[in-house]
């Protein structure tokens, strides 16, 4: 039985900040699963609600990047609106890079007023690494001052300026880690920045590196930052080695050991491997200490989402909250395959 | 795979280099004076002693006159040592002697999460990446833990105006008041 459906959504409950799904499950001490949703090159808003549809009962939470790696597509704030509409827990993410303070601000009123209950604090990649690499940077704040902002709008209810807001956005505020780049030492001091500024969630950079992972999770654990903030840690099947070697040489911020690549390129089938690996990765990050959930980055393959969740096992026997359609449409679509059923019957 | 759209072959191909790059080649001078942060450390507590003493000077000739000749002995002293932008909100001693100014995304708060494995940056591969240099920096200062500080957005109309003479002013009001509290 799905206890999610008893949970009253137009609440705020008792020391939360936000309505949210995400909250709750992640503040009950559930172990999480998040999803990145590769945002359309369109204007049809059900390719967005056909995409999110495969994370359907698996996640608790959808990503809507927000011109993800520099390359334009549709906006963060879009795919949040369609998928509120529809019942889905999107994470909205805001880069600095293309707004300056007053849209950004204006944005989260916005987002927060089409039910939009996580935000997820972003610097951005640069332009050079996109499609448009002659766009203007604009970089106006960056990842903490971005934070704070959002933290002074929901708990003083003022803009930047001072001047207040009659409804504040109760917002879950997220920021994103990345442990596999240097400065390693700065690292964990640098989550402890972001928690100081705001951060309530982190989800990380692809965590392709066990070991590494668990010295900075130590290190996090030592200062007692895991019980401030809760840490999700990003994981993704790759298709093959050949994108494996692409990603690493191309994608900033991202570590992929040769151990890892060597182990693809063994495969026989290497798409089902990459399926394996993050299986594998997933059930050792699920036992270090500290880590509160998984947010899954399948570029692409977005469909194997659920099959991957499934065979990992980390959700135990939770199911999180799925689409369920109204009485209404249910009696019709049953009506439909009981139709359907017939002609194929008389048919034969 | 990333699109990229095609451009077209000429003669002169001025992308051959980054913006970043033809603005401002060298790295050495910002690099070495990173590497005595100590040293530049002390310098400033001086230089900022020396401009507190002298408020009464400041104020008697009036700050809006002073900031002109100011501005530009600061400017040529710091860009010369830190390839200074001219922010107006001078953040040196809290970030290590690394201007972060610098950095391409102008991030006050702590490397991105792009930067390469060998330290250099995620937009200009072969500079190093200003808040590597900017936690070495502050490692040999006094004042170790100042880069931990939350730094605010950076207000940006305070650009081409004189840091050394904001503080000053702005200390000289805070012991004003300390003072005021005291009587």
């Amino acid at each position: 039985m799905n206890a999610d459906a008893y949970e009253d959504y137009s609440i705020v409950p008792e020391g939360h900040s936000s309505r949210g799904r995400l909250e709750r499950i992640l503040r009950r001490g559930e172990f999480a699963i998040t999803a990145e949703l590769n945002p359309p090159d369109s204007a049809d808003p059900n390719e967005v609600y056909e995409r999110g549809g495969v994370f359907d009962g698996w996640v608790d939470g959808i990503n809507a990047t927000d011109g993800s790696g520099a390359n334009c597509h549709m906006s963060s704030v879009g795919i949040c609106a369609l998928l509120t509409r529809v019942g889905y827990a999107p994470i909205m993410q805001i880069s600095c890079r293309d707004r300056n303070r007053i849209a950004i601000q204006g944005d989260v009123l916005g987002a927060a007023a089409m039910g939009v209950s996580n935000i997820l604090c972003l610097t951005g990649d640069g332009v050079q690494a996109g499609d448009q690499p002659g766009a203007k940077p604009v970089f106006d704040f960056d990842c903490m001052s971005l934070l704070e902002t959002i933290r002074t709008m929901r708990d003083e209810g003022r803009f930047l300026s001072g001047r207040k807001i009659t409804e504040p956005p109760k917002v879950f505020l997220g920021a994103a880690i990345n442990p596999f780049a240097p400065p390693y030492d700065f690292r964990p001091l640098r989550l402890k920045k972001k928690i100081e500024a705001g951060a309530q969630f982190v989800q990380s950079q692809y965590c392709y590196d066990v070991p590494m992972l668990r010295e900075y999770m130590k290190r996090v654990c030592d200062m007692g930052l895991h019980e401030k903030c809760y840490i999700l840690v990003g994981v993704g099947p790759m298709a093959s080695a050949k994108t494996a070697r692409w990603i690493r040489t191309n994608v900033p911020g991202v570590h992929i050991p040769d151990n890892i690549i060597a182990r693809l390129e063994g495969a026989e089938n290497q798409k089902e491997e990459g399926k394996r690996l993050c299986i594998d990765l997933m059930q050792e990050i699920h036992e270090i200490e500290g880590v509160s959930g998984i947010h899954v980055m399948a570029y692409r393959q977005e469909e194997f989402v659920a099959e991957i969740v499934h065979e990992s096992g980390v959700l135990k026997d939770r199911r999180p909250w799925k689409r369920e359609l109204n009485p209404g449409d249910a009696a019709a679509i049953e009506f439909a395959e009981r139709e359907a059923e017939k002609l194929a019957a008389a048919d034969t | 795979m990333v699109f990229r759209p095609k451009k077209k072959e000429t003669a002169y191909k001025p992308s051959d280099t980054s913006a970043v790059r033809r603005q401002r080649a060298r790295y050495s001078i910002r690099l070495w004076s990173v590497r005595r942060a100590r040293l530049f450390e002390a310098v400033y507590n001086a230089l900022a002693d020396v401009f507190l003493k002298l408020h009464p000077l400041w104020n008697a000739i009036g700050y809006r006159r002073v900031e002109r000749p100011v501005m530009v002995v600061e400017k040529a002293v710091k860009s010369f040592l830190f390839d200074c932008r001219m922010c107006g909100q001078c953040a040196l001693s809290d970030t290590g002697m690394s201007c972060p100014m610098n950095c391409p995304k102008q991030l006050r708060n702590g490397p991105c999460g792009g930067v390469r494995a060998n330290g250099n940056c995620e937009v200009e591969p072969d500079m190093p990446c200003v808040w590597v240099q900017a936690w070495q920096g502050s490692q040999r200062m006094r004042a170790d833990g100042n880069i931990l500080k939350v730094q605010k957005p950076v207000d940006q109309s305070l650009r081409n105006s004189s840091a050394w003479l904001r503080v000053t002013a702005q200390k000289a009001a805070e012991r004003e008041a300390a003072s005021e509290t005291a009587q």
